[in-house]
């Protein structure tokens, strides 16, 4: 695995000077054309300024702004247990020095991404349709494709690609507006004033050229790398996994077509390549394969990845050959440098699931997992149904919509509490104020019961349980038990 | 000092770097496996925290399968116990072989599979126990890696001259070993 992203880093040299090649030259030219005096330079010199500016800003803050931009809440074990241990079985499986953060996004879309520019520091973001849709393994097989990315520095790489591309595609734009803008002013005599006449016009035909044709070579570049990066990514999967018909069926899960009508707020023409599956794609029911697509054409992917199932095994080699009789055209995925130790990589078997409860109380759990995030509080009513309370909430009384019983919220209470908690934190030995309030709760019978207190809390009764007063243990509500 | 003596030095130099190179990363390699073989250690103790909270929850609902319990609980003091490697290695094996007759047990008590808190020990067990696996599989790799580090030429040269030894694989001696205990309900 280290031939590959030794690999990646002399291709990621190689383009980067490519790219920036392209940056320079375009802003030279420009600035020639502009005034050939002294405006070669000078262009360049703007160009690289630019270009640092945009670098500065995606390196220390881009992490930050894809996250705010998706609005990804961070995700802990006690969250969502299933899917922190399965990224961490991941990180065990490749070794990673440390943990990638996780993050919930709230979006109907099944979809996932990675952040970071190293593996010390890195993001994964996945979103509530994800979760709900997946099984553990196929959860398993998207987790380990985007730690693929982590492991292999693509998003690194891509981001610098990225900011490249704006450089170029930001300078071409101002110049070519500019001279529209100009020319429509019809202040076009300017340019001929300064003197040279027919090589001017030339120098300003070049520069609009190149202008014109530097962004289009530039994404065409961009895709084609990205493409080559899922593939990867997705053989590092199968490789960390050892089963790749996990993210074989996850990917067809993901690839079913959402009706065009569907928001997609979050995600922004910025965001969408970074995703597992460009969801502006499969919205518009996009054919996946042209040069314009940021990702390989998804039946493809699944086919190379069930192609290795039932054979010798998930080493990287083997996703070569399985690519070679999928795709048939004669391109590498992995080089040649990471293929020439043999290893036999044998598959397993796909993990038992648990009994499933039902996905509408899933979609219903990460609704409350996001909101619990985003500082909702919640209230029981009598009536059994859970009330959300958003977290500028202030008044002490709340109607329950399903049986108008009229709930008192205990703000007070919670605050008294805090007060006391936050006091007793400073100065040592101050005894905590139990709320007044008392609870009732009737046994239904002689098992065991769940018995929920108003802060949110759930207990449970023994059939042996023969006292007449039970405590919470998180506010300190006594509940009689008759 | 002509021109061929200065392309000499050069030359002597750039092999006095790679071979530096090659040695630091034999190094390094050489670390990752040690690294790699104490995670299984740190997964295998997990799963010892892991038995208690999971007994004690049992012992409300199924008061007949006491048997079942303190064998758990005696192969858990066993693999705690175990000091030399093969010793760890059989007695880990045969906590897993306890871990599956448990969880066949359990089959048989509808309440206790619908326990909230038993079914979050349940998937902390599932996870621990492909954490154990991944981590097998891991020190594997950097085995791998490790191996045809120092085994490929140039690099078995320098090898050799610093006593870089090969590593095992890490295989488990029992095929029943390999059975992962199945939490599965279905």
């Amino acid at each position: 695995m280290w031939e590959l992203i030794k690999e990646n880093h002399r291709k990621s040299i190689l383009v980067f000077a490519l790219l920036a090649a392209t940056l320079l030259v375009l802003g030279y030219v420009i600035g020639a054309a502009i005034s050939p005096a002294q405006g070669g330079p000078a262009g360049l010199g703007i160009a690289l300024a630019i270009w640092i500016m945009m670098s500065f800003v995606s390196i220390f803050a881009g992490e930050s702004i894809l996250l705010m931009s998706s609005h990804a809440k961070e995700v802990t074990h006690d969250m969502h247990p299933q899917l922190f241990n399965v990224a961490e079985e991941m990180k065990i499986a490749a070794g990673l020095p440390a943990m990638p953060r996780l993050y919930i996004m709230y979006h109907a879309a099944p979809n996932a991404f990675a952040a970071g520019l190293n593996p010390q520091n890195s993001s994964i973001v996945v979103t509530t349709g994800l979760l709900e849709k997946l099984n553990r393994d196929e959860l398993q097989g998207v987790i380990a494709h985007e730690m693929g990315h982590i492991i292999n520095r693509d998003v690194q790489f891509m981001t610098l690609a990225g900011v490249l591309l704006g450089s170029i595609t930001i300078l071409s734009e101002v110049f070519l507006r500019g001279l529209f803008y100009s020319s429509a002013r019809g202040s076009s005599r300017r340019y001929n004033s300064r003197g040279g006449g027919q090589a001017q016009i030339i120098l300003i035909l070049t520069a609009v050229a190149v202008a014109i044709l530097a962004p289009i070579l530039a994404q065409v570049f961009y895709f084609a790398i990205s493409r080559k990066r899922e593939y990867l990514a997705d053989a590092t999967s199968a490789r960390l996994t050892r089963y790749p018909e996990g993210l074989a069926s996850a990917l067809e899960k993901i690839s079913v077509r959402i009706p065009a009508n569907e928001t997609t707020d979050n995600i922004n023409k910025i965001t969408a390549p970074m995703y597992i599956v460009n969801p502006r794609e499969a919205a518009n029911a996009m054919a996946a394969d042209d040069w314009m697509s940021t990702h390989p054409p998804i039946e493809n992917r699944i086919k190379i990845l069930r192609g290795m199932m039932g054979g010798a095994g998930v080493s990287f080699s083997d996703y070569q050959n399985a690519y070679a009789r999928v795709n048939n055209d004669g391109k590498t995925i992995i080089p040649d440098s990471a293929l020439t130790k043999t290893e036999t990589v044998v598959i397993r078997d796909p993990n038992p699931e648990s009994p499933v409860s039902g996905p509408g109380r899933q979609t219903r759990d990460l609704g409350d997992l996001v909101r619990a995030a985003g500082g909702f509080a919640f209230l029981t009513c009598a009536c059994g149904l859970k009330i959300k309370l958003p977290p500028d909430f202030k008044k002490s009384h709340v109607t329950c919509p399903r049986c108008r019983r009229d709930n008192r919220v205990p703000i007070a209470e919670m605050l008294a509490v805090g007060a006391a908690a936050d006091l007793a934190m400073r100065s040592a030995a101050q005894p905590k104020q139990p709320p007044q309030t008392e609870l009732h709760y009737e046994r239904k019978g002689r098992g065991w019961e769940t018995v929920s207190c108003t802060c949110g809390h759930h207990m449970q009764v023994s059939p042996l349980f023969a006292g007449t007063n039970m405590k919470c243990p998180k506010c300190g509500t006594v509940i009689r038990i008759g | 000092m002509g021109l061929a003596a200065l392309i000499l030095l050069l030359l002597i130099v750039a092999v006095i770097l790679g071979v530096i190179g090659i040695y630091n990363s034999c190094v390094q390699l050489l670390n990752q496996v040690k690294n790699a073989w104490s995670q299984i250690d740190v997964q295998l103790k997990r799963r010892h925290d892991l038995i208690p909270n999971l007994v004690e929850t049992t012992k409300g609902y199924a008061k007949h399968e006491q048997q079942t319990l303190e064998n758990l609980t005696a192969a858990r003091s066993g693999a705690m116990t175990a000091r030399t490697v093969a010793d760890k290695s059989r007695a880990e094996g045969a906590l897993s072989g306890a871990i599956g007759r448990f969880m066949m047990v359990v089959e048989n008590y509808p309440d206790l599979k619908a326990n909230a808190n038993f079914l979050a020990l349940k998937e902390e067990l599932t996870s621990t126990e492909n954490k154990i696996a991944f981590a097998r599989q891991n020190y594997n790799d950097q085995v791998l890696f490790y191996n045809n580090n120092i085994q490929t030429f140039p690099s078995n040269i320098i090898a050799g001259m610093f006593h870089f030894t090969a590593q095992e694989f890490f295989e488990l001696e029992d095929a029943a070993d390999r059975a992962v205990p199945r939490v599965d309900f279905s």
